[in-house]
């Protein structure tokens, strides 16, 4: 199968990985960020790669009263990506409510508004798909990064809710838990390679995972286990632990 | 981040300062901070693109910026792959014009080590079909440098190892061609004379002799000599002719672990080289290779330097000129025979002339041998290195893992005037690896 893809967040590593999976199976790929001219490298070496165009355009998560505009302002495509994020700094942001508040609004807030628009509008054509890049961080809240991993864990419970409202809407929805992905938001940690994907690895994974209509993929699947096992520890004892 | 760095041969083994800057200002802020090395897919053997202090890895820049199909120039960022570039641009019809042993080097790395091919006699090696290269300076800024402006600089660049710069972009000339798929024609040589008769009778495009180093006494480098071309259309199977850039599709298997170290001695060698000539000579004559299996036979087997075991192996690759190559290269295997100490991949070349700063190639024979590190082996490549001296021969950085500063000076007198260049030019401060520190570039 081909299509239209627009993916939202499109500076980050697992976008570009999802646009060089997508572009090489034949996609239309829009790529949409902030300062949108800046992919204009990107694009550019996408069509060199792949062939065929890719569009950018200019796209902001946080400006949650622009996402209709945005959503009407093109065609709308077969399949929408949104891998917006922020890691953020787990100490810094307990101490800076305007730090924590960009992680949750960047990682939550803004990415559900946006998908919500979309999904609306695919509601309205009965067909589409819509992936949530979420994350591992979201299946229990850790000392070492909850304020990012709660943010997670809302935008995977509100796909989870998404996908339920729309399973008989002709509207399929993705949620993607990556683990841990060597990129540029994980370049300063130092990640157990065993349990590490490549940003390639995730873009394959997406592409699978819309052709065969999965609902929760974890890259790797050591990570179903991992996260299997930190979600069954008591919380009389996980309170007590340093994970 | 402090990470352990390794070449191909995983040996030697450092702890270096590894950045992945994505962008110039960053590399720029970096570079002048002090000693650096660009390093690109970790491809080259030794320890050439390590530096305990920065090491850059120029993965992140792997952008390709044009390409114009009229003439085939494909300018693109040095962390580009080689495999990504056939990837995209075979199924157009171009192939890169000189290609090393595996596909998964930057292009970067190959201007570096100006890399050379089966077909250096014909076409030279890689740096001739680099129409320009940018690169960063000590002080963080950008030159363009080419046949034409800052000559110079285009070629210590071309074969210095990193050692003038970073190497940001560049412009490189594809060359066309008609199918996916090489004529590949095998000969069966009884020993060293009669395989450089073939080479030196060869009128194809590629030429290249895996030989048997166990071979001794009459046997003495017996090898299959291998001779290409790129096929046109009319060359394949009535099947293939509408889709001539497909190959059938293989998936790479992996060496799962490292070997142990008794897995590697002078039988497992012997028996591996004596089947592997007797299956070459079953299958001597005509045949048609897809690209893949013809240039990069061991890109199949994903990380198979694990074969070596955990302490890794060191390379041998020297070239003799070609006065003295059939002596010289007698010698070099007669010791490697009498030492025992064979390798899996034995590989003999012819190379053409070549006059630049640094590069590696010379008019003559180029050897190519694999040796486990251990210190018998080691101490086997200190004897070779006397005969190569002998013979006037000289070393292939990207390969040296361990080759002296008095070996090399004697063995290249082009060193002295790098080193020179690289003080004066203000560049041996900013930009040095463990090698270049080894052998006092």
């Amino acid at each position: 199968m081909t299509g239209t893809v627009t993916i939202l967040g499109a500076r980050s590593d697992i976008a570009m990985a999802c646009a060089h999976a997508f572009a090489a199976q034949g996609w239309r790929v829009t790529l949409a960020a902030r300062n949108a001219a800046t992919l204009d490298k990107a694009a550019r070496d996408l069509e060199l790669r792949h062939g065929g165009t890719v569009t950018t355009r200019d796209f902001d998560a946080l400006d949650i009263e622009g996402h209709e505009d945005f959503v009407a302002g093109a065609d709308l495509p077969d399949v929408v990506i949104c891998a917006v994020g922020l890691l953020g700094d787990q100490t810094t942001d307990e101490g800076d409510t305007d730090a924590a508040a960009r992680v949750i609004r960047t990682n939550f807030e803004g990415p559900a508004l946006a998908l919500a628009a979309y999904a609306n509008a695919m509601e309205a054509r009965g067909t589409g798909v819509i992936v949530g890049i979420s994350s591992v961080a979201g299946d229990r809240g850790r000392a070492t990064n909850y304020i990012y991993g709660s943010a997670k864990a809302g935008f995977t419970a509100f796909l989870s809710g998404l996908r339920n409202r729309l399973a008989k809407k002709g509207v399929h929805v993705v949620t993607v838990k990556p683990g841990f992905v060597a990129t540029q938001m994980t370049a300063h940690l130092d990640l157990p390679e065993k349990l590490t994907a490549d940003p390639a690895e995730v873009g394959r994974a997406v592409m699978k995972a819309v052709e065969r209509r999965q609902d929760v993929i974890y890259v790797r699947a050591v990570w179903r286990v991992i996260m299997g096992i930190i979600r069954a520890i008591p919380e009389r004892v996980f309170k007590k632990l340093t994970i | 981040m402090k990470r352990d760095v390794s070449g191909w041969g995983r040996f030697p083994k450092l702890r270096a300062e590894v950045i992945r800057p994505r962008d110039e200002p960053t590399l720029r802020q970096r570079i002048t901070q002090g000693p650096v090395i660009a390093r690109g897919n970790g491809r080259s053997y030794g320890d050439s693109a390590a530096q305990p202090l920065g090491t850059l890895d120029m993965r992140g820049f792997d952008h390709l910026l044009d390409f114009d199909p009229a003439t085939g120039v494909l300018t693109a960022e040095a962390g580009v792959m080689l495999g990504d570039v056939i990837a995209a641009f075979l199924p157009r019809g171009w192939f890169p014009p000189v290609t090393p042993g595996t596909k998964f080097v930057t292009l970067g790395g190959m201007i570096a080590a100006d890399v050379h091919g089966k077909n250096h006699r014909r076409d030279g090696s890689f740096g001739r079909h680099v129409e320009w290269v940018e690169v960063m300076g000590p002080d963080g800024t950008v030159r363009r440098a080419s046949a034409r402006d800052n000559s110079d600089l285009f070629a210590t660049t071309l074969g210095g190892m990193g050692l003038t710069g970073v190497i940001l972009r560049c412009a490189i000339r594809l060359m066309p061609v008609q199918s996916g798929w090489i004529r590949q024609e095998t000969r069966v040589a009884p020993d060293l004379a009669a395989a450089m008769e073939v080479f030196e009778a060869a009128q194809t495009q590629y030429s290249v002799a895996w030989f048997d180093c166990m071979g001794r006494g009459a046997a003495l480098g017996r090898s299959l000599v291998m001779l290409g071309d790129h096929a046109d259309p009319a060359d394949l199977p009535a099947d293939r002719r509408t889709q001539p850039f497909d190959i059938p599709r293989k998936r790479p298997r992996r060496v799962p672990f490292d070997a142990p170290g008794f897995a590697l001695n002078r039988y497992t060698i012997r028996a591996f080289n004596a089947a592997y000539h007797a299956a070459g000579t079953r299958r001597a004559g005509p045949a048609l290779i897809d690209w893949d299996s013809y240039f990069y036979p061991l890109d199949a087997v994903l990380d198979w330097n694990r074969i070596y075991g955990r302490r890794g192996f060191a390379q041998y690759q020297v070239v003799l000129p070609l006065a003295s190559a059939h002596t010289g290269l007698a010698e070099l295997l007669t010791a490697i025979s009498d030492a025992g100490q064979g390798s899996f991949l034995a590989v003999l070349k012819r190379l053409g002339p070549q006059d630049s700063p640094m590069s590696f190639p010379m008019e003559g024979y180029t050897l190519a041998l694999d040796f486990p590190a251990s210190r018998a082996a080691l101490a086997l490549l200190d004897r070779l290195d006397a005969i190569t001296l002998a013979h006037g021969g000289r070393y292939y950085l990207a390969k040296d893992a361990r080759v002296s500063a008095d070996t090399l000076r004697r063995a290249d007198p082009r060193v002295a005037e790098f080193r020179q260049m690289r003080r004066d030019a203000g560049l041996a401060t900013a930009f040095s690896s463990a090698q270049s520190e080894r052998l006092g570039l």
